[in-house]
């Protein structure tokens, strides 16, 4: 005898389909649109202007290394003739990270208050992390079609999980008795939330944030497969004709992209700390 | 003192943690479960039994026991950081378990400051940012919070200090900054949890005595939690000594040193130096007692300790003090007397006339 899981999911799917395709239909074009629109503003500009803005902001974000480091792994891109697929993948992690974190971090924090609300999640995330990643992209391809809209989607499962987690551990993590000086001096439940157990969780906050992207960007490049375009078309290609020299140079734009968005979320979250 | 305005008013209050807490505060009202029973039958563990204190308008009353207690749950319920299970709480007069959020919060944050072991001070704040910190989250201007936290800093001595973030500042100064926010708000009552626990005894014997001086100076009233004897005597105008959730003994530190309530207390004191503590009047024997002439005797105050009678007496070639109360001798005190009360033995022994 033989389970068939598909059996019962490609009816759930076609259901969606059949029933819910206005909605998708607006789904898929307002993440459409918003990629479109992001990465439009990024091929705006000619890329040295952009590599300058860059490192200007690497600057006001994190300081010198931080400018050096961003101005490097954006020109290795240009240089690599590989700026318009950069720019896509940085566009589609920009979007489904924003996602995730409007997902992962108002649940992460209700999780941190509620122990059932995190034992009901903490299954469900392992599943989401543990099936391998292009299981998911196809009922996303199905519902939402080739394109990147389902890559966007898959990336959003796979960039939840650390992000959701981490936001939990960080606001477990509150020393008890910030959250008492809070209640003690009258502070409203919101300005506890914001003035002590915010600053107070931004270290572990930044690793969850860290790794969301890292996580989002590996599976960026997997959706390439789906016709996401970007970064990973081009390891695609590279792979299906057997180029070396183009994977390599893709796979290194990759790593360039991962450092320079990492850095820059770092400073932007933790450079005030130093003040 | 005794007929100041009573700011706290702890009524037979009652905290059980546990799962089952409802069924054993219900089995210890009708039943009067003791609490081993309550935490064999219900598995619930009693935090405070019982407890009912009244802290009055300027006073500093001291709760000292050991850890486990029950005095850091008790401080809490105090200001409803704590839920109590039973019980009322009343401050300035107002049942805070009946008080909705918003009201709670009022109170908290008008009326009673609250001063942490760990300080907890928010680091990426500086000083002056954290001592203003109470002021901000009731929305008060900047200039204007600003303005009181600096003159709570230079009450505290850190006036210079305040561009400074929290992880450069000595353990001894971050308490200042602790006590500096909770003197910002300019709460009448302050809850101190074994704030100078954590601190080297120079640094601490250093802040009990600014401390002291300070809330007796603006004339606030405090809790202060301690889990050391010798802390509560030299802070404390009383002391409430705690074993296992209880209050066994509330009173002066003479009246516990003198005379304790039971064996653990007893025990507790046996250490405790008398020479500050005992006055003249409690060991004194009366005039009629005293063998000897009266009249010749060097005189003493009643309120004098033995420390000083001691002084008194080792200047004079005189072998007994006369007490002198209103131009009259209300007693004397001999050497055997005072020798007695340094043990902590009280006076109105007649032996003590064969001197």
């Amino acid at each position: 005898m033989r389970f068939d899981p598909g059996a019962f999911i490609a009816p759930v799917v076609d259901w969606l389909n059949a029933n819910f395709h206005p909605i998708l239909a607006v789904i898929s074009d307002v993440i459409e649109a918003v990629l479109g629109g992001i990465e439009w503003l990024f091929l705006l500009p000619p890329p040295f202007v952009l590599i300058a803005l860059v490192a200007v902001a690497g600057y006001a974000l994190g300081g010198v290394k931080t400018t050096i480091l961003a101005a490097l792994c954006l020109t290795y891109c240009w240089v690599m003739d590989l700026w318009d697929a950069s720019m896509q993948t940085i566009a589609l992690v920009l979007v489904a990270v924003t996602i995730s974190v409007g997902i992962a971090f108002p649940l992460g924090i209700y999780a941190a208050r509620h122990r059932r609300v995190e034992a009901v999640l903490r299954p469900i995330l392992d599943v989401m992390q543990t099936v391998p990643p292009w299981v998911y992209l196809i009922p996303a391809v199905i519902i939402f079609s080739l394109g990147t809209v389902p890559a966007v989607i898959a990336t959003i499962v796979y960039g939840v999980p650390p992000m959701l987690r981490l936001t939990t551990l960080a606001f477990r993590g509150v020393p008890t008795d910030l959250k008492e000086l809070g209640q003690a001096i009258g502070a409203k439940p919101r300005t506890i939330l914001f003035k002590i157990e915010l600053p107070a969780a931004t270290p572990t906050l930044v690793v969850g944030l860290n790794q969301c992207i890292l996580l989002s960007l590996a599976m960026v490049v997997l959706a390439g497969l789906v016709g996401a375009g970007g970064l990973g078309a081009e390891v695609t290609r590279g792979l299906t004709r057997m180029e070396m020299g183009l994977g390599l140079r893709a796979g290194l734009a990759i790593v360039a992209v991962a450092l320079l968005l990492d850095r820059l979320s770092r400073g932007a979250l933790q450079g005030r700390r130093k003040a | 003192m005794e007929n100041a305005e009573v700011l706290i008013d702890c009524q037979s209050v009652w905290k059980v943690f546990g799962d089952r807490n409802a069924e054993a505060i219900e089995a210890i009202t009708s039943q009067g479960l003791s609490k081993r029973d309550v935490l064999r039958d219900y598995g619930c563990v009693v935090g405070v039994s019982d407890a009912s204190l009244q802290v009055r308008r300027g006073e500093i009353f001291c709760i000292m026991g050991l850890s486990g207690s029950g005095k850091s749950t008790l401080i809490r319920l105090l200001n409803r950081l704590i839920e109590p299970s039973l019980g009322t709480v009343l401050v300035k007069g107002q049942d805070i378990s009946k008080m909705d959020a918003a009201a709670l919060r009022r109170t908290r944050a008008e009326h009673i400051g609250m001063v942490f072991q760990s300080v907890a001070l928010l680091p990426q704040r500086n000083v002056l940012e954290n001592a203003a910190f109470g002021l901000e989250v009731q929305g008060i201007p900047r200039d204007e919070r600003n303005r009181a936290a600096a003159a709570a800093l230079a009450k505290v001595g850190l006036s210079d200090w305040t561009k400074h973030y929290p992880s450069e500042l000595s353990g001894g100064m971050q308490q200042r900054v602790g006590l500096a926010r909770a003197l910002a708000a300019d709460p009448e009552i302050i809850l101190m949890d074994e704030p100078f626990s954590a601190l080297d005894p120079l640094i601490r014997r250093q802040l009990q005595d600014e401390f002291r001086q300070l809330t007796k100076e603006l004339g606030k009233s405090a809790v202060f939690i301690t889990h050391d004897l010798d802390e509560a005597i030299r802070i404390g105008d009383r002391i409430a000594i705690m074993k296992d959730g209880a209050l066994i003994q509330v009173g002066t530190a003479e009246d516990i040193v003198m005379d304790p309530a039971d064996q653990y207390v007893a025990d507790f004191v046996a250490g405790i130096s008398r020479l500050h503590l005992i006055k003249a009047h409690s060991v004194m024997v009366p005039v009629a007692d005293w063998d000897g002439p009266v009249d010749d005797l060097p005189r003493c105050d009643p309120e004098a300790d033995i420390d000083a009678l001691i002084a008194q007496i080792t200047e004079t070639s005189a072998d007994a003090l006369a007490v002198e109360e209103d131009g009259r001798v209300v007693g004397v005190v001999s050497v055997r007397n005072l020798l007695l009360g340094v043990r902590g033995e009280a006076g109105a022994d007649p032996i003590g006339a064969e001197a």
